[in-house]
């Protein structure tokens, strides 16, 4: 019974979407308030249905109801509660009731918290949420219900891919789709704001802070991926410019470009339609990355479509939204203009520059993505675009990217003196080569790419503290009054460091693991040991195990160095008795400056075992520095004066 | 600075960050696109010599040897087999009998992978093995209906 409700209450919900996404909208053409005044409980309602029915699949699954198809592929008794709930999201079906659930918190969001904004704009808005919904609830109920029965039902379940089998499994599809989807809002405000031809400095505030806790999910979404990937898949690669990697990574590009171009829109009103365009383009390529991951295309851990219906319906769905969009960009841009004018050195340059090499790289990234479907598709053979071709396109890329951040901030709105930044500037520019240099001479050993990474990274922290410093002192040394002139630093400006001292600390990480860590597959009897860079592995044998389902052997693994303990490592090799598919647990002992990363391959002659042991310096900076990037987005968006603004209601 | 000139300055830095990445994702396509053979493709040495590309197809029966770290196992696509070897730790779903596929370099008639890709779960096929198959399943065909006509 329960599954039947909750496939009735996705229709509902659809019913909900489809008078969203009309009826507001006509009120807001033809001025009738009180169709507009509709937006609201429309969104409300549309959010109770989906809840409703998102939480019914919650109980099939915790009661393990395996008449229902779904339940039944991805699930098992003996399959620990939470990985029951998160299973919800493990499959195809599921990850899009997934999906349209994240759309509809944002949609009630957007409703809660746009009392400010104009009737219109509120239900503009609102209404283009409301036609996304209508896309996705579609092709659920058309070619994805999770709701679907099973007759006669199976005694026990196919379980859940045991890949999923982890924390990771819980959190990281919520945040990358709560990333993902948050870019519909300021979609559908770049679309309100096309339909009704006013876009301003007051659009842009409005949009901001949605845009910037959309990009903060996807930030951590992204994070623990990769977190994930580099513990889970056992070889310790923490990106492998995978297709479904690559299409999160897109509309992050995006995003990014967003977020800075609004800050243009919002200061100086300029940028204007090309704010608008990337608010499209964001979106667009958020449902490319739903196109790239849900249709089939793509064979990974991600893809679950088999059936083509669903590809051509994602297709489909795609092409109508970017159509549409594009077509009223082009039709209505004209009228939004382009703004004020700048100076040809100013922070509008540096932050137009940037946005160029942003996009420019999301592009890159979605040829090399793409370009294999393609051939592919017109039957002109198989080929793979791996890594190689990511690191030497993109990495040229973020050079200048980074070189721009370090300038930006500290440059002038409309006009500014190049000597005088360049003057300023002199002592972080010196400081980076300095320190990347002793860096590599700490490391034991100097690298010219991995010297020119470190100065990337330095650069940037030396431009915060030289913005840091010209903040506190502006006229001349004053340390009396520094203190009242850090806290009168807005919110906002702080995030802005915040995120970007991220972007040095994950460079860094980026760039002593990708140089200085050691990786060797040994071959190891009880008892032996091996040296990786300091630290002796000692291999003391092998336990059984018994999981909730599953069976394990278990590595016994002392680390010692100069004689010392420094850790226990337990990696496991473990066979779940439901799908009969071995995996590899790999055991990390995290450190500041490093991780130390063992793997079991597999049993050979004379009891023996290969084994992966890492050194991998510095590793963890990469999720540090992320984390430090979604710190600043939320620093950003805590600022006073968007507070203030929700008080002036 | 003029107006004009300020806008042909922008248009001209624009068009360099294009124009460059445009350079850099041509010369990255020339050197770094892996294309893909199969076992019969390399038999009738189709497939180039000192370049990286992928082979894909079944591991045969009863083909894998491991020497310590080192592994030796044949890569079959029904028609024909190619010997591959490789050094350090297979993915987890690799079998005999399943589908695979290997990246690296032909040296002297052997396969020497760098990687050995990973599946994800069982009943997945990798695409390029698929093809392999699909092809070979062709060419056997062939000799097939050639056998019943000729005399």
């Amino acid at each position: 019974m329960i599954p039947e409700i909750g496939h009735f209450s996705l229709w509902l919900a659809l019913g909900m979407a489809l008078v969203l996404g009309t009826v507001p909208l006509l009120g807001a053409q033809t001025g009738r308030a009180d169709w507009m005044v509709l937006a609201r409980p429309l969104s409300y309602l549309l959010f109770f249905f989906v809840a409703f029915a998102f939480a019914c699949l919650v109980v099939s699954f915790v009661g393990h109801d395996f008449s229902v198809r779904y339940v039944a592929t991805n699930s098992n008794t003996a399959l620990p509660l939470p990985y029951r709930i998160a299973a919800v999201w493990g499959g195809h079906e599921g990850s899009l009731l997934l999906w349209v659930q994240m759309l509809a918190l944002w949609t009630v969001a957007v409703a809660a918290f746009s009392r400010h904004l104009p009737a219109a704009v509120a239900a503009r808005i609102l209404a283009v949420m409301g036609l996304i919904a209508v896309g996705f609830l579609l092709f659920m109920l058309l070619t994805s219900n999770p709701f679907d029965r099973l007759f006669p039902a199976p005694p026990e379940g196919r379980d859940l891919n045991p890949l999923l089998q982890d924390p990771g499994m819980v959190i990281h599809p919520p945040m990358l789709y709560m990333g993902y989807v948050g870019f519909s809002v300021a979609f559908a405000f770049a679309i309100a704001a096309l339909i009704g031809g006013t876009l301003d400095s007051t659009w842009a505030r409005w949009t901001r802070p949605w845009t910037t806790v959309a990009w903060m999910f996807l930030t951590i979404g992204i994070a623990l991926g990769s977190a994930w990937a580099y513990y889970e898949l056992g070889w310790g690669g923490w990106w492998f410019w995978d297709p479904v990697e690559n299409a999160s990574l897109m509309p992050w590009l995006l995003g990014t470009a967003l977020i800075h171009s609004l800050a243009v829109t919002e200061k100086r009103n300029s940028f204007k339609s090309w704010t608008v365009l990337l608010a499209i383009l964001a979106f667009s390529f958020s449902l490319l990355g739903t196109f790239l991951v849900r249709s089939g295309v793509l064979s990974s851990v991600h893809a679950f479509a088999t059936d083509p219906l669903r590809g051509q319906f994602i297709l489909a769905f795609l092409a109508v939204v970017v159509g549409s969009s594009f077509g009223l960009y082009a039709w209505r841009a004209p009228e939004v203009g382009i703004g004020k004018r700048f100076g040809l050195w100013s922070k509008e340059s540096a932050l137009l520059g940037n946005n160029v090499l942003l996009v420019v790289a999301a592009l890159a990234v979605m040829l090399g993505t793409l370009y294999p479907l393609v051939i592919d598709a017109l039957g002109l053979g198989k080929i793979s675009v791996g890594p190689p071709y990511f690191d030497a396109v993109f990495m040229p890329l973020m050079a200048p990217t980074v070189f721009l951040m370090g300038i930006g901030p500290l440059a002038r709105w409309k006009n500014a003196e190049l000597p005088a930044i360049a003057l300023r500037l002199r002592w972080a520019a010196g400081v980076a080569i300095a320190g990347a240099v002793l860096t590599g001479v700490l490391a034991g050993e100097v690298r010219l790419v991995a010297t020119l990474g470190l100065v990337m990274a330095y650069w940037i922290v030396g431009s915060v503290l030289t913005d840091l410093w010209g903040r506190l002192h502006p006229h001349g040394m004053d340390w009396a009054h520094a203190p009242t002139r850090l806290r009168q630093i807005p919110r906002a400006l702080v995030g802005m460091m915040v995120a970007h001292l991220g972007i040095a600390v994950f460079c860094i990480g980026v760039v002593m693991v990708k140089t200085y860590e050691v990786e060797s597959d040994v071959k190891m009897l009880v008892g032996d040991s091996t040296t990786v860079r300091g630290y002796t592995f000692t291999f003391d044998g092998i336990k059984e195990l018994q999981g909730p389902n599953y069976v394990a052997a278990q590595g016994q693994m002392r680390v010692t160095r100069d004689g010392h303990p420094v850790a226990d490592l337990r990696p496991e090799k473990r066979i779940y008795r439901v799908q009969q598919n071995p995996m590899t647990e790999a055991a990390i002992d995290s450190g500041l400056t490093r991780d130390l990363y063992v793997s079991l391959g597999e049993q050979v002659e004379g009891g023996a075992w290969i084994v992966r042991v890492y050194v991998k310096p510095f590793i963890d900076w990469i999720w540090y520095g992320c984390l430090f990037m979604a710190l600043g987005g939320l620093l950003a968006v805590t600022d006073r004066r968007y507070r203030r603004a929700a008080e002036a209601q | 600075m003029t107006p004009r000139r300020k806008r042909f300055a922008i248009a001209l830095g624009i068009l360099a960050v294009v124009g460059g990445t445009t350079a850099l994702v041509l010369n990255a396509f020339q050197s770094n696109l892996v294309f893909f053979y199969s076992p019969s493709q390399i038999v009738a040495k189709e497939a180039p010599v000192g370049r990286t590309f992928r082979l894909g197809g079944l591991v045969l029966e009863g083909s894998v040897k491991r020497e310590g770290v080192a592994v030796r196992f044949e890569v079959t696509d029904t028609a024909t087999t190619v010997p591959v070897q490789f050094s350090g730790i297979l993915p987890d779903l690799f079998k005999e009998g399943k589908g695979v596929v290997a990246q690296g370099k032909l040296e002297n008639g052997v396969f020497q992978a760098k990687e050995v890709l990973a599946k994800h779960d069982e009943n997945y096929m990798p695409p390029e093995a698929a093809e392999a198959l699909k092809n070979a399943a062709k060419i056997n065909a062939k000799t097939a209906t050639s056998v019943v006509t000729s005399p």
